[in-house]
């Protein structure tokens, strides 16, 4: 249990200078006049939502293949091969099993999966990393974004620390934009009361506009960005 | 820093800005593209204007709600092991920062950019207890490099160095040896910084929203600094303005998209990351989690006719469209809000007396109001702005005074005098025929530029005029 300091003062000077008292509990949302959000992209079919996500990837400077379920372990084993294979680091995350890649990682000269237990140990592997690799838990075809949620096994730093960002993005995961991905939040936060401690909505690589408003790619987080889609509904 | 970046009288700093051919040329350069961006990601929605009404209400809302909001944002922060303090005054949000700081006997700070932590100034009561404190943003590091030049844009920072100067600060203080080239210098500042972010003991960042119904602070960055300062610092403070809450990840969704398309013109920025405290110490989170919500002189702006200032969201739109700022640059305004928003705020926040001619600094052509994403009518509020001002000073004469200081300024400045006497003709005609223009105030700033005509031309359609005009200017 955290702690709150005073909050009492601070918000009955609030409710007296909207010259009412204060509002402790029943203030529901209203039903808004405009929702404009829920008609982007409505109605998009996976394979439909699969060509925006594509296009608006090379808006974001962001490489990406498309692959079926059977040629995931080579096209990923390719695309880590292009960017200078290892040292890698991933997830420790069932689904690389479940789609067969767990392999590939494995068989690199220097691979991890992340682990919680060496937290030290295992920022310093990332660090030096050249590829992180993850796996997108929503991912928004609007905006070309992955969507990652925190969870054990699952490190902050697999998509920030390493050069190269490669995210594996199952179709049956992309929706229209980010409108999609709050609702799903939101609904976790009624049904289970609590949020991820994380949730990262990356789009392409870490990017700077801070010099004569040039574009200057990779000033923190990756220099590099690559999605690939496995085609799996 | 505090709001206010200087000292010099205000006739002062926009001489200065005028002056400065670099500067100018950044400015409009940055606000050409900004907005051509901004103009291009908004019309591709279609529905832009739903938009705008949608994001009206829910900031209208939550301000009417918000001592219910942060109530219930502190409840479930605290719940998974937050530590919320409300703050009052900046003083009491520095002295809190400092304690944390003093128990975790950190020696090092690294931040990512926040305007409410330079509203507080609490880099200098970090610095005062003896403790290290890094920008991390590239262009608030730069800055801080350059012995603490102040940001002259809310978006872009260091939008008036060039980047030989940036090259030049580099060098001189980090023994840089290779070129003036962007990616060189930004490649630098990623070697240079990573070395902080891994040995930093706490990381400090703003708001951009909080989320009531989970306890969640969520950051809209480019560079991923933000997510560097809250992965790798075993503690992590956020501060945020009380106003910067929305009631659920629903609303979150649509201002964060506001927000991107605002203020660069992009569907999303490259990182918006949400985080909630938590007590399972799963992977990267921090061990210790404290928010500082800032009141700083905001309660005194609700429940008055400027209310609506508060429904801010800080994106620059309404700067990029200003010809006020084009032309005089971020520095004139003497604070760290600049542009039209910041003359709106800057005197609620810090009262009229160093600040009444900042309501003036506008042509009052209504651009801002139109570009504003959450539709703060910014033009009337600084209507309002003068009436009071006016009042304050007890009479009309304030408009008079500020317009012959403007004029001895002018006068004894050849290059700004040249430029208001190329554009003298056409103004005084328009000005004569403006319905309570009131040449006073208005002499000043069209002294420098032509205004707008006022028989109901759209500003965009002016704005384009004059652009075609200047460049076949330019071509002959």
């Amino acid at each position: 249990m955290g702690t709150i300091h005073n909050q009492d003062a601070f918000l009955a000077n609030i409710a007296d200078r909207l010259g009412r008292d204060r509002r402790m509990k029943g203030v529901e949302r209203p039903v808004w006049k405009q929702q404009p959000q829920h008609d982007v992209f409505a109605g998009a079919s996976p394979a439909e939502l699969q060509e925006i996500l594509i296009r608006q990837c090379d808006a974001i400077h962001t490489s990406v293949d498309t692959t079926e379920m059977a040629d995931l372990p080579d096209v990923l084993a390719a695309a880590l091969e292009r960017f200078g294979s290892s040292p890698a680091v991933y997830w420790s995350d069932d689904r690389f099993a479940d789609f067969g890649v767990d392999q590939v990682m494995d068989s690199l000269d220097e691979s991890k999966a992340w682990t919680d237990e060496n937290r030290e140990e295992m920022t310093r592997f990332a660090e030096r990393a050249k590829i992180g690799v993850t796996f997108s838990d929503i991912t928004l075809a609007e905006s070309g974004t992955v969507v990652l949620f925190s969870a054990p096994g699952k490190g902050r730093a697999v998509s920030l620390l390493p050069e190269v960002h490669i995210a594996l993005i199952p179709r049956s995961t992309i929706v229209p934009r980010m409108t999609q991905a709050a609702a799903e939040i939101h609904r976790r936060r009624k049904e289970n009361g609590t949020v991820p401690s994380c949730v990262n909505f990356i789009s392409g690589p870490s990017n700077s506009a801070d010099i004569e408003m040039r574009l200057i790619v990779g000033v923190h987080g990756p220099i590099s960005a690559h999605y690939i889609i496995i085609e799996d509904a | 820093m505090s709001i206010r970046i200087s000292n010099d009288p205000f006739f002062d700093r926009v001489g200065k800005g005028i002056e400065n051919t670099f500067m100018r040329s950044a400015v409009s350069g940055a606000q050409d593209r900004l907005e051509g961006r901004k103009a291009a990601s908004t019309a591709e929605l279609g529905t832009w204007e739903d938009w705008r009404d949608h994001a009206e209400e829910i900031r209208q809302h939550t301000l009417d709600n918000l001592d219910f909001y942060l109530q219930q944002f502190a409840e479930n922060a605290a719940a998974q092991g937050g530590h919320v303090f409300f703050a009052e005054t900046k003083e009491e949000a520095n002295e809190y920062i400092q304690s944390v700081i003093q128990r975790k006997e950190a020696k090092k700070v690294v931040k990512a950019k926040s305007m409410v932590t330079e509203e507080i100034g609490m880099n200098e009561a970090i610095r005062d207890i003896g403790c290290e404190v890094i920008e991390s943003d590239l262009g608030e590091w730069i800055l801080q490099l350059d012995d603490h030049d102040p940001p002259s844009h809310i978006v872009v920072p260091a939008l008036h160095k060039n980047k030989e100067q940036i090259r030049e600060t580099f060098r001189e203080k980090r023994a840089y040896d290779k070129s003036s080239d962007p990616q060189e210098l930004g490649r630098f500042a990623r070697e240079q910084l990573r070395q902080d972010f891994l040995s930093a003991d706490v990381g400090i960042t703003g708001c951009n929203f909080a989320v009531a119904e989970s306890g969640s602070v969520s950051l809209v960055t480019n560079e991923g600094n933000a997510r560097m300062v809250t992965a790798l610092p075993k503690t992590q403070i956020s501060v945020m303005g009380m106003e910067r809450i929305v009631p659920t990840w629903e609303e979150l969704d649509v201002l964060v998209s506001m927000l991107c398309r605002s203020a660069v013109g992009q569907k999303l920025t490259s990182y918006v990351t949400g985080l909630t405290p938590s007590e399972a110490a799963d992977e990267h989170a921090p061990e210790e989690f404290h928010i500082v919500i800032v009141d700083n002189g905001r309660s005194k702006i609700l429940g008055t006719k400027y209310q609506s200032a508060l429904q801010c969201i800080r994106c620059a739109a309404c700067i990029n469209v200003c010809p006020v700022y084009r032309h005089v640059g971020g520095h004139s305004y003497g604070s760290i809000y600049p542009g039209p928003i910041g003359a709106v705020l800057t005197p609620l926040l810090e009262g009229y007396e160093n600040n009444k001619e900042l309501p003036f600094a506008s042509s009052l052509c209504a651009a801002c109001t139109d570009a504003c994403p959450v539709k703060i009518p910014l033009h009337e509020l600084l209507i309002e702005h003068r009436k009071d001002i006016v009042e304050h000073e007890g009479g009309s004469g304030f408009g008079e005074k500020l317009a012959m200081q403007g004029f001895a300024y002018a006068a004894s400045h050849p290059k700004i005098f040249q430029l208001g006497g190329k554009s003298a003709g056409p103004v005084v005609d328009k000005l004569g025929s403006k319905e309570g223009g009131g040449p006073g105030p208005m002499k000043l700033w069209t002294q420098i530029r032509t205004l707008p005509s006022q028989k109901g031309d759209r500003f965009r359609d002016w704005f384009e005029e004059r652009e075609r005009r200047n460049r076949r200017g330019n071509d002959s």
